[in-house]
């Protein structure tokens, strides 16, 4: 569904990401780990259309589509969600009519009516109780005084309303306790189809534990050095990175 | 009422087909004694209102324009306006002739035809519905007693209530522009609502077509006895087009004890171009007084129009126990200027006010609150809390805040917080990659800014003017 070739991207002239490349099929998880700064959220950004990224080379289409001719919105209504590292709030913003509008803009792409007020605030019941989530917390703006662990938690329900055909979850782990990190996963696992797909960013094994990804690779200085199946999070856990450093940059 | 607005949308239409009839109508531009005589005179009015008329004109001759607000007004000639509404001249006889841009609007808006018409200053014939519309509710509400009709008509079947509270809480020498209309106004409304009743309708929409012909210089009159409570509502989301370039309102609202008055605006006047051409410039002087104890008044205004607003809503709290309140939205795109907030003025004991203002500022507009909390030596235990909050579309707009306290009693808290926030970028982008537009996701956030402003408004004018805040905005991000 998705493919990712020799792509480079700038941050104020700044080159992060320096040749990645990455194929994801429908059914797949993928974890992607590596060091502070080697340019893993920038990817989220930069397959999600944030403008303050400037892709200079390179391609990414999705299901055969160019992604990069793409707008943010029209990224998210063909089916790319991203959970935010860091979730914004949106003061004044309720979160039923944050989801409503949301929700509505996806089903008018796809040439469906509005969703009645009661079938809405139906999927909204159905989906808060996916991720265990709090009615209080869906009955207040977008995000507003959440704790960090509430935000991430609200980044997969809002990852369920919309039925996303590629997720991208930036560190979704941190910042959640360790029964809401079950939660969270078991939300993410039940979401699971052989249709659609993940990347899963991640510092911590811990989460591969629960969320079984199919591949791992690890991001280092803007490219995909190493790829390997689940077994190379548990490596990457007991021997760090440095010894992939060395492998990279000693050639 | 109703007789009023027929007679006025028929005559005018009549007017337009006969050259010479326009011909003999028209008084001379410029401002001079003669011509408030003959203003006065067209209106067969009373020689007390001519009177008055005369008084505030020769005053007004003393005084210069106020120079004080944050605005750049650019010279304004007063001997080159004309002060009486002649039939307009160069009116679009069909809807092609209208600016495409306003007829836009007007369809986002959602706007029927025949009002689309009216507000670019098409002759219309007014439909048949909405005239029983007015008679039933003109009806419904004479049994209870309320007087609500034109201020030309009260000034001739309620000249006791007129003369007795017309200057009473704005004096005929108030303020330049004040003093203006005293001497010129046009028409207006008035409202009387007798002792313990409840107005049991909001005196609102109804007002679209009234708006549209009372012109230049209106001017308000509301009073709401003991125990009485009235919900109004003025202005129109639609953007009006107006000939006149110069505006220059009057409101005055009295409460009696125990009285409680609501006063909601949503004020669109056209702003002028995206380069500042041919706006409106909107001087409003509205002022309440809770003049009985335990009295309540709420200003509530949604700004959206005028090249240049000059506005301050503003309560004498002069009852024992007496509240008011000010909310109020102000956007400003492009060129536009505003200059607008509140004055609360405590006299009586344990009086309490409350002020909320938030202002949104695009393009290269500026967008300015001023405010004075004024505690009197005797009031005691008066309160006041207030904040306000700008909000900054891009950087090339300006937000400023002029808060003034003048605090006379030691009794008194006075609280003030004031908040600067830019739009974020963060925040258009997280709504972006949830499938929202950024033109929807700026809507979104900017009403949810404005929500708490926004909830103080009737229901059916709420969302209008959701609407309003977004169309507003739109092109300023992005
Ligand atoms: N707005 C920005 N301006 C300048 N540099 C930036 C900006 N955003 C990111 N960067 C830089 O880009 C690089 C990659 O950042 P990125 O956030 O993609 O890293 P990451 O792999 O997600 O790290 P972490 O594990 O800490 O989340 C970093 O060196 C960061 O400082
Ligand atoms: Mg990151």
């Amino acid at each position: 569904m998705l493919e990712i070739k020799n792509l480079h991207a700038n941050i104020n002239g700044k080159e992060i990401l320096k040749g990645l490349n990455l194929v994801v099929r429908p059914g797949e998880i993928h974890a992607i780990m590596g060091p502070n700064g080697a340019g893993k959220s920038t990817l989220a950004s930069v397959l999600t259309g944030n403008q303050a990224f400037e892709v200079t080379k390179g391609d990414v289409t999705f299901y055969g589509k160019n992604l990069l001719e793409l707008s943010p919105e029209d990224r998210s209504r063909e089916g790319i969600f991203l959970s935010f590292q860091y979730p914004v709030e949106i003061p004044g913003v309720s979160m039923v009519n944050f989801m409503r509008t949301a929700l509505n803009e996806h089903r008018k792409y796809k040439n469906l009516e509005p969703l009645s007020a009661t079938d809405f605030l139906r999927t909204m019941r159905e989906k808060k109780e996916l991720v265990e989530m709090d009615n209080k917390l869906a009955n207040r703006s977008v995000n507003e005084g959440f704790s960090g662990g509430e935000k991430k938690r609200n980044e997969i329900f809002q990852m369920a309303m919309l039925d996303p055909r590629l997720s991208i979850l930036d560190e979704t782990d941190s910042g959640l306790d360790i029964d809401a990190l079950r939660i969270v996963a078991n939300g993410v696992n039940k979401l699971k189809t052989a249709d659609n797909a993940s990347i899963v960013i991640t510092h911590y094994q811990r989460l591969l534990d629960y969320i079984v990804p199919d591949f791992v690779h690890v991001l280092y200085d803007g490219r995909i050095v190493k790829s390997g199946g689940k077994e190379l999070a548990l490596e990457l856990e007991e021997r760090g990175y440095d010894w992939i450093k060395q492998e990279v940059d000693g050639k | 009422m109703s007789e009023d607005i027929l007679d006025q949308l028929t005559q005018s239409d009549y007017k337009y087909g006969f050259t010479t009839d326009i011909e003999t109508d028209i008084i001379p531009i410029g401002l001079s004694e003669d011509v408030v005589r003959i203003i006065s005179a067209k209106k067969n009015e009373p020689e007390w209102m001519l009177e008055f008329r005369l008084k505030a004109y020769r005053h007004w001759l003393t005084m210069e324009m106020p120079s004080w607000a944050h605005l750049e007004i650019p010279k304004i000639d007063f001997q080159s306006i004309a002060y009486y509404a002649a039939p307009r001249k160069n009116a679009p006889q069909s809807l092609d002739e209208v600016d495409p841009e306003l007829l836009k609007t007007f369809n986002k808006l959602g706007i029927s035809m025949e009002e689309q018409k009216m507000l670019s200053g098409m002759a219309v014939d007014v439909v048949m519905d909405s005239i029983s519309v007015k008679t039933t509710f003109k009806e419904s509400l004479a049994e209870k007693g309320i007087i609500f009709c034109s201020f030309s008509e009260a000034v001739e079947h309620h000249p006791d209530l007129v003369q007795k509270y017309m200057g009473s809480v704005v004096p005929y020498a108030d303020n330049f522009f004040a003093t203006l209309n005293c001497a010129v106004f046009s028409d207006g409304s008035f409202v009387y609502i007798p002792k313990g009743v409840r107005c049991p309708m909001e005196l609102s929409t109804y007002f679209r077509i009234n708006a549209i012909n009372t012109g230049q210089f209106e001017r308000t009159l509301i009073i709401a006895d003991e125990d009485s409570y009235v919900s109004y509502l003025e202005g129109c989301t639609a953007p009006m087009r107006d000939e006149n370039q110069l505006h220059a309102a009057i409101v005055e609202i009295i409460a009696m004890k125990n009285a409680e008055v609501k006063y909601s605006t949503v004020q669109n006047w056209y702003p002028g171009d995206k380069n500042g051409v041919g706006g409106i410039y909107n001087f409003v002087t509205k002022r309440g007084i809770c003049k009985g104890d335990s009295s309540k008044i709420s200003w509530t205004q949604v700004e959206t129009g005028s090249a240049v607003t000059w506005k301050y809503p503003s309560c004498i709290l002069l009852g024992d126990n007496s509240s008011a309140e000010f909310y109020s939205v102000a956007v400003t795109n492009h060129h536009q200027q505003a200059d607008t907030g509140t004055k609360m003025l405590h006299i009586g004991k344990n009086t309490s006010s409350h002020i909320l203002s938030k202002g949104i500022s695009a393009g290269k507009s500026q967008n300015s609150y001023r405010g004075l909390v004024k505690i009197n030596p005797k009031a005691e235990n008066a309160r006041n809390y207030s904040q306000c909050d700008s909000l900054l579309l891009g950087d090339k707009c300006g937000a400023h805040t002029f808060p003034y306290m003048e605090v006379d009693n030691d009794t008194a808290i006075v609280e003030h917080e004031a908040t600067t926030s830019k739009i974020n970028e963060d925040q258009i982008f997280y709504c972006n990659q949830r499938g929202i537009s950024t033109e929807d996701a700026v809507g979104l956030i900017v009403n949810g800014y404005a929500k708490e402003v926004l909830n103080q408004l009737p229901m059916e004018f709420a969302v209008e003017a959701q609407k309003l805040l977004q169309i507003t905005l739109e092109g300023s991000v992005g």
